[in-house]
């Protein structure tokens, strides 16, 4: 039984006209706000595939820049994004990208302030779903219906036990975790998809342990 | 958990509780949380659905231009003169379009079961509002009921076009609005499932075939069509008539047509209507401007 709620049937409430083009879209660049942890000051959108071709007409850049402002999938300001975005003080550009991407709904969202930039590929699935494909040149796989913890960390041994134990002494359990690395012994990451939100305090926690550089989590 | 609608009915029955019952047991049992809980979320979505109706009522226009407006139109219409199909009809009719037009014009609707067919349920419920003067519950278990077929449609055949067609989209939010009229009207779990069937044997083959990809057209005529089928359906069946064809086995031969359906008519925009000269002409001329 693929659908097990009614609303799945009855809902999601969203902002028109596609669940794929536009809410899911909203859902990349929400992603992509809170894995940056604060208000970006600049963003550059890659569009790719159907999301290159269509974005106007269905709102994908709209959409976009209101996930970026931490809006909802039905927060109406969506429609307002470009003015929104403005008085945040964040500059926006979109670049149509010509190449082929692995899914027809694809966008490369690069965003920093004079902090730092980060940078991640999503992709929007159907049904108002994304994944994260790509963060800051890690491949992985990240569908955002769960709450979920992100860690840089170096490539050591420990980092991992370090960091689920935590998780362990806290009773949260971890629904999907995996590992990635750029290359031996360099920067590595962790994406630990959870059954619980992770409170600050384990947050902080989890950024004091060995090896670790930098935490941040994502809740749905 | 029920799989199939003669399942659905069998509880029903050995439970003599309706199916609106049935759904919030069910949801209660798969989400561990309250009926008050699972009770506030779907009226929420009966919030967001109503404010969605009455938005499009006062005229929306989309970023494309290819359609909103109408919902006055036919509202007008009916205010002022006597509709041909009277004026339930056309008001269940108004009210599916101006949630369809809401949508292309980014305003915020509640998918039922997707946004492109997300009028059909909405348009049935607050059109029947005045003739069935259902209370606030009697609204939000409207919603249950739909979603139950919906559940049964979604896990044997499909909600989706792009896998299954309009017949998945607009057919079968027009079943499931259809189910819920039976019920909100006084009708038997049985009745409910005749005028699933018989609203969705006529929605078999329907392709989806949107104008330049956009949930526009024929995407909310289609849900004014579906609406109308809804009511017409839940009247026959109420009145008695019943489908040769289970209502399951219906559902059989959707997934079937849907399988055999080619993918330019299955949510590419590359078959149909949107193949069409004037299609391809509108699709220029958005992604012309777009390109600017």
């Amino acid at each position: 039984m693929k659908y097990r709620s009614v609303f799945d049937i009855i809902g999601p409430v969203m902002i028109g006209p596609s669940s794929s083009h536009t809410a899911g879209a909203a859902r990349i660049g929400k992603m992509a706000r809170q894995l940056f942890g604060r208000q970006p000051e600049w963003a550059k959108i890659y569009l790719y595939g159907s999301f290159a071709k269509t974005y106007k007409g269905h709102g994908t850049d709209v959409a976009i820049i209101g996930g970026l402002l931490n809006y909802d999938t039905f927060d109406e300001r969506i429609k307002d994004a470009f003015r929104q975005a403005e008085e945040a003080g964040m500059k926006v550009e979109f670049i149509e990208e010509e190449g082929s991407s692995d899914h027809p709904n694809t966008a490369r969202i690069k965003i920093g302030d004079k902090d730092g930039d980060f940078e991640l590929v999503g992709i929007s699935i159907g049904g108002g779903k994304a994944e994260i494909t790509e963060l800051n040149g890690f491949e992985l796989r990240l569908s955002g219906g769960s709450p979920a913890i992100l860690v840089m960390h170096n490539d050591r041994y420990g980092a991992i036990a370090s960091v689920t134990k935590v998780l362990a002494e806290h009773e949260i359990n971890i629904g999907h975790m995996e590992v990635v690395r750029k290359e031996q012994g360099k920067d590595a990451m962790m994406v630990i998809e959870t059954d619980q939100v992770i409170p600050d305090d384990v947050m902080n926690q989890l950024g004091t342990c060995d090896h670790i550089l930098q935490v941040v989590t994502i809740a749905d | 958990m029920f799989r199939s609608v003669s399942e659905l009915i069998q509880i029903t029955e050995d439970q003599n509780i309706p199916i609106s019952e049935v759904m919030i047991q069910q949801e209660i049992e798969e989400s561990s949380k309250t009926r008050e809980e699972i009770f506030t979320e779907m009226e929420r979505n009966l919030d967001i659905m109503e404010k969605a109706v009455e938005d499009g009522l006062k005229g929306v226009k989309s970023r494309s231009g290819l359609t909103g407006g109408d919902a006055v139109l036919i509202n007008k219409y009916r205010e002022e003169k006597q509709p041909l199909s009277g004026d339930l009809l056309l008001d269940v009719v108004s009210k599916a379009v101006s949630t369809n037009e809401v949508n292309a014009a980014m305003g915020t609707i509640c998918a039922t079961p997707t946004a492109g067919s997300a009028g059909c349920v909405p348009g049935v419920l607050f059109g029947l509002k005045d003739r069935l003067n259902p209370t606030r519950e009697e609204m939000v278990r409207f919603l249950f009921t739909a979603g139950a077929f919906g559940q049964v449609i979604a896990n044997n055949a499909s909600i989706s076009g792009a896998a299954g067609g309009c017949q998945a989209e607009v057919g079968s939010a027009a079943g499931m609005a259809s189910a819920a009229a039976v019920e909100m009207a006084g009708g038997t779990p049985e009745q409910s499932a005749q005028a699933m069937a018989i609203t969705l044997k006529n929605m078999l083959g329907l392709v989806c075939d949107p104008v330049a990809g956009l949930v526009e057209v024929p995407c909310v005529k289609r849900n004014a069509m579906g609406s109308s089928q809804a009511i017409v359906s839940a009247d026959l069946a109420l009145a008695g008539v019943t489908s040769r064809i289970p209502c399951d086995e219906v559902i059989g031969a959707m997934y079937q047509i849907g399988q055999k359906m080619s993918s330019t008519l299955k949510e590419t925009a590359e078959g149909g209507l949107a193949a069409t000269p004037t299609g391809k002409a509108l699709a220029a001329k958005i992604f012309g401007s777009a390109a600017e």
